[in-house]
């Protein structure tokens, strides 16, 4: 097994590494385009601002290339908001795997959802997780719930907690910062 | 449904925890790696590390210590204590740290607060207020809580907020160390001005304490240092305790 961790100046990277690290998997943080092509899975990670990161994904080809990765490919966060099809934050189109767009949460209630809240899974993405278990979020965007959706979470609406399509997956939770049920999550991706 | 979150606190000094009482008198409770491993076991939400050693050399010692802890734990943490500039976030940050808390230098320069937000997301900012009242005004104050300052609690709240605080570490210096309850009043009328979440801090020393935290001062997340620390109260005992009273824990 060989992953790669896209590195293009998006924040925290080193937290999925460690999570790999502690299910016995190391991981090569790069924005070597061969590299992550060889990869046997590959990790997109990011926290930040969506336009800023398009910018720079676009400044390194890596806009053209995500989305023609065969492997399994694991959008967190930002990571899941950037292969949508667009996102408000900063009006930018995205990567458009997902069919779907990313919008702020319109509330009264606290932005950034912030904290632990339940996310109802299904698919290979949450095999051997118990339906309603808890992943830690922080995001004051959301992908609106689609076909590709396969996990659901409320804050108010209900927005995609996770989404699988052909070999891409995303969350919008963190498994690396997930206790017990992110580490599963994350060996499952693996397992793919 | 979205949990409120149980926050061990650790101030960390030369490498070791401490916890101040009225931010004074410290007294050594333990490794900070071994009580972050404990804690996450036991069910803490997050947690959050205080350096209270601030000097160059010992800072440096603390990049190495938030990377112990990033490889050991798998919840989210922030680390605060002594963060001056943009080069000492980003330090934190990629040796693993998720968030920082940043409390003196973001009065002293409230700039810093959109400059790291603009940098590395507002997710990441936690502005902590240490605060006392003053002839019933909740007067912030710097340095650990000696020095006062010209600021009130709401209105640098507010302002942390639109400068781009993703979160808000409220201490009462009134509270802190007393173990009798946290500041709810003030920490509700935190909660209903700010849009953020706000974390409950000083005053825990029983669990009716979180109970009323959560229930009265309408806070996101409690934090306590030396209630956990010196085992007087159980993270598992209390979320129980918590989930018998309908408040949402994980």
């Amino acid at each position: 097994m060989s992953v790669a961790i896209i590195d293009y100046g998006a924040g925290n990277i080193q937290s999925i590494r460690f999570a790999l690290e502690r299910l016995g998997v190391s991981a090569t943080l790069s924005s070597d385009p061969e590299t992550i092509q060889s990869a046997s899975h590959v990790i997109f990670p990011g926290v930040g601002e969506a336009s800023s990161a398009m910018t720079k994904l676009k400044s390194t080809q890596l806009h053209t290339l995500i989305p023609e990765l065969t492997q399994p490919v694991l959008g967190i966060c930002l990571g899941m908001q950037l292969m949508c099809n667009s996102s408000e934050e900063g009006n930018t189109t995205g990567l458009g795997v997902f069919d779907t767009e990313v919008v702020r949460f319109s509330t009264t209630r606290n932005v950034p959802h912030m904290g632990w809240n339940e996310v109802k899974g299904s698919g290979v993405l949450f095999e051997k997780i118990p339906n309603h278990s808890h992943f830690y979020l922080v995001h004051s965007y959301y992908a609106i719930p689609n076909i590709n959706t396969v996990g659901h979470c409320l804050y108010d609406i209900n927005f995609a907690a996770a989404m699988a399509k052909k070999n891409f997956y995303g969350t919008q939770f963190h498994p690396e910062k997930s206790g017990a049920m992110g580490a599963q999550l994350l060996q499952n991706f693996l397992s793919l | 449904m979205l949990t409120k979150r149980i926050i061990p606190c650790l101030d960390i000094k030369d490498g070791r925890t401490v916890k101040g009482v009225n931010f004074i008198n410290l007294r050594d409770a333990g490794d900070p790696v071994e009580l972050a491993q404990r804690y996450t076991e036991e069910g803490a939400d997050e947690l959050v590390f205080l350096d209270i050693s601030a000097s160059e050399e010992k800072r440096k010692t603390l990049a190495n210590l938030i990377r112990d802890i990033a490889q050991a734990i798998d919840i989210p943490f922030t680390v605060g204590g002594g963060i001056n500039a943009m080069d000492d976030v980003g330090i934190l940050l990629d040796n693993g740290a998720d968030k920082v808390s940043i409390n003196s230098a973001a009065v002293r320069r409230p700039a810093l607060i959109s400059d790291v937000a603009n940098r590395f997301g507002t997710q990441c900012v936690v502005v902590a207020i240490d605060a006392k009242q003053i002839s019933a005004e909740w007067i912030v104050h710097l340095v650990g809580g000696k020095v006062p300052t010209e600021r009130k609690l709401f209105t640098w709240a507010q302002e942390a907020v639109d400068r781009g605080a993703g979160e808000l570490l409220f201490t009462s210096m009134d509270h802190d160390g007393t173990k009798q309850g946290f500041a709810n009043t003030a920490l509700r009328q935190l909660s209903e001005t700010v849009t953020v979440p706000v974390i409950a801090s000083g005053g825990a020393g029983t669990m009716q304490h979180f109970i009323d935290t959560f229930v009265e001062g309408y806070a996101d997340a409690a934090l306590a240092a030396s209630v956990f620390h010196f085992k007087e109260i159980s993270i598992p005992d209390l979320k129980n305790e918590l989930r018998l009273h309908k408040i949402p824990m994980r």
